[in-house]
Order: structure tokens, then C-alpha cells, then sequence
């Protein structure tokens, strides 16, 4: 394949993707490039195929057609070891958390780092205290079980769970979705500051419009089974696409976009 | 690979060198104390290639450690973006708190709560019980209240359903019965008889008790994992909400349909079962099906068959009452309902065993096991 320079800093490139469920095509033909360092947001529709492109991506769906390169390496027909080395590069923050509900969110968030490091028992649990405290829950939620947190308390602990590797590249579905505006805005603070920090590419699903304004470097939106529309919030709302229009000129996204405007 | 993290001393101090990350701080040795200097120490970051979360956290350790040896840090070509790091890990800890890692309870502690916690179970269990028969009460005063299309499903799933693997463990039980007996009687001469061994053992114990724990263990479970899994999507609370009680929708159909299906599959089986018999008798005994059939209404009285089939009910209404109760039981996520199904199992049959022993001394205290 001839090197895109383009796509030489490309953390995800997807080009040409097609899935399906039976006979119902969900994407057809999609292109869609993440490069390092980026907050990109998917959006679009209920069923646009949002949730199912990630999952294409983090190779939890074997796409019909199409090429998927992940730091630069095809994961379409991927070997079984290769995928485990890949998987440690990045971490995926589920819609309902998907915290394992036997084990405590200390046990959780080792969970990874037992799977894929050699570190001591110790510093396992000293790691996993730190990602807990990271995402800024406080230290006593390790010792509790997931049926015992609140909605908010447990998307930050599966956020702590997918921060535990230390991946460069974060995946977050739907997450503010259920939150409280508080605890949804203290949410797109703290991705925000991982990614400042860390250097962190992070890719996510979500509908909330001021996690699209207030944390996004791009967004993409998914409509006819292909990204239509891929730009900065402030250029996609300009867009004269029928579909994006529709879907940013309600009351709520326009009173969103004041209140983004407001704030700068 | 990832280049190691380390310390070195420097002429000017000391010296951080390689990626202070996951993957390079596996091998990482914090310097001796004892090679340290104490009072003021220069830490040198520029030769950090990388860092992450958990690579400053180890950091801050060795930092804190130094700190606690007695000497100061001041760090020298330290790069802005690794301060920010260090600093925000250090206020997220600072603002999360410290917590101990819960010891398990001693095995006096877990006795004890053991106690308490299966006494509770059992006072719920017979409220349920109440519960239920509350709810069977109100039924019949309102019956067009009832489920009947939930009930109809259940005697298929529980009951048609449940043929073929009744059918063939009844039959098996049959021959083994008949092989086991059969090589004694031979012995004696007394092939004959093997008509009142098959025939009482199976319709008064066997038959009864083998389709009981084939349910229990078929049905019982399911109804456990299916009230579970709706109490963990709230289901069950969705339907409190519209004004459904669960009880009735879910629990009495399921009850019914067992009570109806459980005494119609021990009949199944007793016929099934004594075909067994009858098939190794012929084989191994010289008993001809024709002499076997003469002899059987001899030697089978209808309160034999009755008191067998009679004991279906109450294994039925054990075995339904046991796994809604259980499923109901069920909190949180799927751990819950794994351990909550294999409970329902485990009680559903002891219990069915409890009252088929029970039903022998009383039975036979009042003279009806002949």
C-alpha cells in the first residue's frame, strides 16, 4: 500500500468500510481518519451506526468490507496475538459501564494490568488506586462493589477501567449520557485534561451538545451509512446538509451553540 | 520495546533516564537509600523519554520515599507537559484520599453472618410462600384476572417440552432397575417378581422423584434466571409501575403450569420407566411382555399409582415457589444470577427429597404403604 502522508500521524483510518447485520447494510463505503492528539466526537442519528463503528474499530465486529488501520497496522483478518498486543493500546469506556459486577472497582480496574503486566500485586492495586483517584472518584469507591455506585460514579469507574493501561488512544461511548450536567461537565473537563496531559487520542459516541462543544476537536457525522459531514462543531453546524441541519437547528442544539458562543 | 526507567547518579545529582511508563517501569528498581545523600538533591528529568500515568505515579513514590530519607527534591530540566503530569496525578491523589484494602472476615465473623443471613432467607422464603398463596386466594375470587396465555406457555415450555429427556432417563432408569433386581431374583428362581419390584419402585418412588429433579434442574433454573435477569433491567419494577404485581404474572402462571405438568410427566414417566423393565425382563429374565402385563394390575393397586402421582403436585409447587423465589432474590449483575440459579437447583432438590421422605413416614404411619 503507498504511504498516505496524510495519514502518516493517523492514529485510526478506516477507508471503505462496510458492515452488516444479515441483509441490513449499516455502513457503505465510510472513510473516517482519527489523527494523534485529536477529541473526535461520532454523531448522528438513532442508528446511524455510531456504536457500531466503534466496535468495528476496537475489533469486537468483523466488518463485511473495507480496511481498518489501528497506529498503522491492518486489523481486518488481525492474528489472535497480535489483537492481544493491540488491545493493550487502547481502552473502551462501554454505554452502561460494563464493570465487573462480582469483583469490587479496585478488582475491576486491576483487571487489565493483572492481564497484561508482570507488575507485583502491590503496585497493581497501587496503579489501579491511582486511576480510580484519576477519575476522580475517592479512594473508598475501590473497596465498594458496582451495584453499590451511582450512575455517574460508575461511568467514572469504567472510565478509571479503561484508563488503566495507560492507552494512548480512549474509546468513550455515550459518556455522559445519565449524568448529571455537573457531573457531565466535570467529565468533559477530565477528558480534556488526560488528553492535554497524556497526549491522549480519544474517539466518542455521545449526543450530549455541550460535550460537543466544550470538548471536541472535530466531529464526524454519520448519515447515509457513510460520514457525511467531518469538521469542527463551529464549521458542521454552517453545514447545509439536510440531515445535519435537521439535527443541529433544533431548539436544543441552537440554544447549545449560544451558550458555546457565550463561554469564548 | 520499551527503553527501561531508571535512576543515575549525575555529577550534579541524580538523573531520571528512559520511559517512565507501564510498559518501562516493569523492571524498575527504586535506588538504594543507602547510596543516597540526604539533604538538598537534584533530580535531572530531561532524560525521561516518556511518561504516563502510572510511570509519575512511581515518580512521586521514589520522591516521597527520598523525602522521607531526609532529603529535599529539586528537580532541573524537567519538561513542562511531565510537571503538568506530576502535578495533576498529585492532586488527584491528594483529593481522593487513602483508603485500606477490606481484609476478609475471620471464619467467626463469617459463620455468624452465615447464620443471621440463611434465618433471614427463610422467614422471606415463608413470607413469599404466604405470599403466593395470598395471591392463588385472590384468583379465585377474580379469575378472568388471570394469565391464562402465560399459563399455556409455561405447560409447553416446562411440560411438552420436557418429554424427550424425561421419556429417555425414565426408561433408562427402567432397565437399570430391572438389571440390578433381575440378577438377584434369577438367583432365587423368582424371575416373576420382577413385576413387583420395576413396577412398585418406579410408579411409588422413582418415577415421581427422577421427574422432579429433571425439572428442578430443567425449569426450576430457568425460572430463576428469567425473574433474575428482569430484576436486574428493572423489569420487574417496570412492571410495579404500570400496576402489574409480579406475583401474578409472573409467579402464579409458573406455579400453575408446574402443579398441571409436573404430576402429567410422572405419569409419562411411570409408563416409560416400566417399559424399560419390561424390555430387560423379556431380554434377561425370560419374562415375556404378555406375562408381565397379566401380572402388573395384580400386583400394581391404583393407591400405589395414586400416591406416587399424588406427590407430583407438591414436588411442583416446591420446585416453582423455590425458583421464583430465588430469582427474586437476585441483586446487582450476572454474578447475582449465576449464584441465585445454582441455589434455586440445589434447594428446589433437596427439599423435593426432604418431602419425598417426609411422604414415606407419614404415609406409611397411617398404613397406606402397604
Amino acid at each position: 500500500m503507498a504511504l498516505n502522508p496524510a495519514s502518516a500521524d493517523a492514529v485510526i483510518v478506516v477507508r471503505g468500510l462496510q458492515t452488516r447485520f444479515g441483509e441490513t447494510i449499516i455502513h457503505d463505503h465510510l472513510d473516517f481518519t482519527v489523527q494523534r492528539g485529536e477529541i473526535v466526537a461520532l454523531v448522528g442519528g438513532s442508528g446511524s451506526g455510531k456504536t457500531t463503528l466503534l466496535r468495528a474499530i476496537i475489533l469486537l465486529l468483523q466488518p463485511a468490507a473495507g480496511s481498518i488501520q489501528l497506529f498503522g497496522q491492518e486489523i481486518i483478518g488481525i492474528s489472535g496475538s497480535a489483537a492481544f498486543r493491540l488491545r493493550r493500546r487502547f481502552g473502551m469506556l462501554f454505554q452502561q459501564g460494563a464493570l465487573f459486577s462480582s469483583l469490587t472497582v479496585r478488582e475491576n480496574v486491576a483487571t487489565p494490568l493483572q492481564e497484561h503486566t508482570r507488575l507485583s500485586a502491590r503496585q497493581i492495586m497501587d496503579i489501579a488506586d491511582l486511576k480510580i483517584a484519576l477519575a476522580g472518584l475517592p479512594a473508598e469507591t475501590g473497596n465498594k462493589l458496582p451495584r453499590e455506585l451511582s450512575g455517574g460514579m460508575l461511568k467514572r469507574a469504567a472510565l478509571a477501567r479503561a484508563l488503566a493501561l495507560d492507552p494512548a488512544l480512549l474509546f468513550l461511548d455515550e459518556p455522559t449520557a445519565g449524568l448529571d450536567p455537573v457531573s457531565a461537565g466535570a467529565f468533559d473537563e477530565l477528558v480534556v485534561q488526560l488528553k492535554e496531559s497524556l497526549g491522549l487520542t480519544v474517539v466518542m459516541v455521545t449526543h450530549d451538545l455541550d460535550t460537543l462543544w466544550q470538548a471536541t476537536d472535530r466531529v464526524a457525522f454519520l448519515g447515509e451509512r457513510r460520514v457525511i459531514g467531518y469538521a469542527p462543531m463551529r464549521e458542521l453546524t454552517r453545514s447545509e446538509h439536510p440531515l445535519i441541519r435537521a439535527y443541529f437547528e433544533g431548539p436544543r442544539g441552537r440554544a447549545a451553540r449560544e451558550q458555546a458562543c457565550k463561554v469564548k | 520495546m520499551a527503553d527501561p526507567a531508571r535512576i543515575q547518579p549525575d555529577p550534579e545529582g541524580w538523573r531520571c533516564e528512559g520511559d517512565w511508563t507501564l510498559a518501562g517501569i516493569e523492571d524498575f528498581a527504586a535506588p538504594l537509600r543507602s547510596s543516597l545523600p540526604s539533604g538538598p538533591l537534584t533530580l535531572d528529568g530531561s532524560g525521561i523519554q516518556a511518561i504516563d500515568t502510572t510511570g509519575a505515579l512511581q515518580l512521586l513514590r521514589v520522591i516521597a520515599d527520598l523525602e522521607q530519607a531526609g532529603c529535599s527534591v529539586r528537580w532541573v530540566h524537567l519538561r513542562e507537559e511531565h510537571r503538568a503530569l506530576l502535578e495533576l496525578i498529585k492532586e488527584r491523589l491528594a483529593t481522593a484520599g487513602t483508603t485500606t484494602v477490606l481484609q476478609p472476615p475471620n471464619h467467626l465473623e463469617r459463620l455468624g453472618r452465615q447464620v443471621v443471613f440463611q434465618t433471614q432467607r427463610t422467614v422471606e422464603f415463608l413470607a413469599f410462600i404466604g405470599e403466593a398463596a395470598t395471591a392463588l386466594a385472590q384468583l379465585t375470587l377474580h379469575p378472568r384476572r388471570f394469565r391464562w396465555r402465560a399459563l399455556f406457555s409455561d405447560i409447553e415450555t416446562a411440560g411438552v417440552n420436557a418429554l424427550p429427556i424425561v421419556a429417555l432417563l425414565a426408561f433408562m432408569m427402567g432397565v437399570v432397575i430391572a438389571y440390578q433386581g433381575g440378577q438377584q431374583l434369577n438367583t432365587y428362581g423368582a424371575n416373576i417378581f420382577i413385576v413387583e419390584l420395576v413396577s412398585l419402585t418406579m410408579l411409588r418412588e422413582l418415577a415421581p422423584l427422577i421427574t422432579a429433579i429433571i425439572v428442578a434442574g430443567r425449569t426450576g433454573s430457568a425460572y430463576t434466571a428469567q425473574i433474575g435477569t428482569m430484576q436486574i433491567t428493572e423489569e420487574v419494577d417496570a412492571l410495579r409501575t404500570i400496576g402489574i404485581r409480579p406475583m401474578d404474572l409472573l409467579v402464579l402462571p409458573k406455579l400453575l403450569a408446574l402443579i398441571i405438568a409436573l404430576p402429567l410427566l410422572t405419569v409419562f414417566a411411570d409408563a416409560l420407566s416400566v417399559f424399560g423393565g419390561m424390555v430387560m425382563a423379556q431380554a434377561l429374565l425370560e419374562v415375556s411382555f404378555s406375562d408381565f402385563l397379566d401380572r402388573f394390575p395384580q400386583v400394581v393397586t391404583p393407591t400405589s399409582f395414586l400416591l406416587g402421582v399424588g406427590k407430583a403436585p407438591v414436588f411442583a409447587a416446591i420446585i416453582a415457589l423455590v425458583g421464583c423465589y430465588q430469582g427474586f432474590q437476585v441483586r446487582g449483575g450476572a454474578d447475582s444470577v449465576g449464584r441465585q440459579t445454582t441455589v434455586s437447583v440445589v434447594q428446589s432438590i433437596f427439599l423435593v427429597i426432604a418431602a419425598d421422605a417426609l411422604f414415606s413416614v407419614v404415609l406409611g404411619g397411617v398404613g397406606l404403604w402397604r
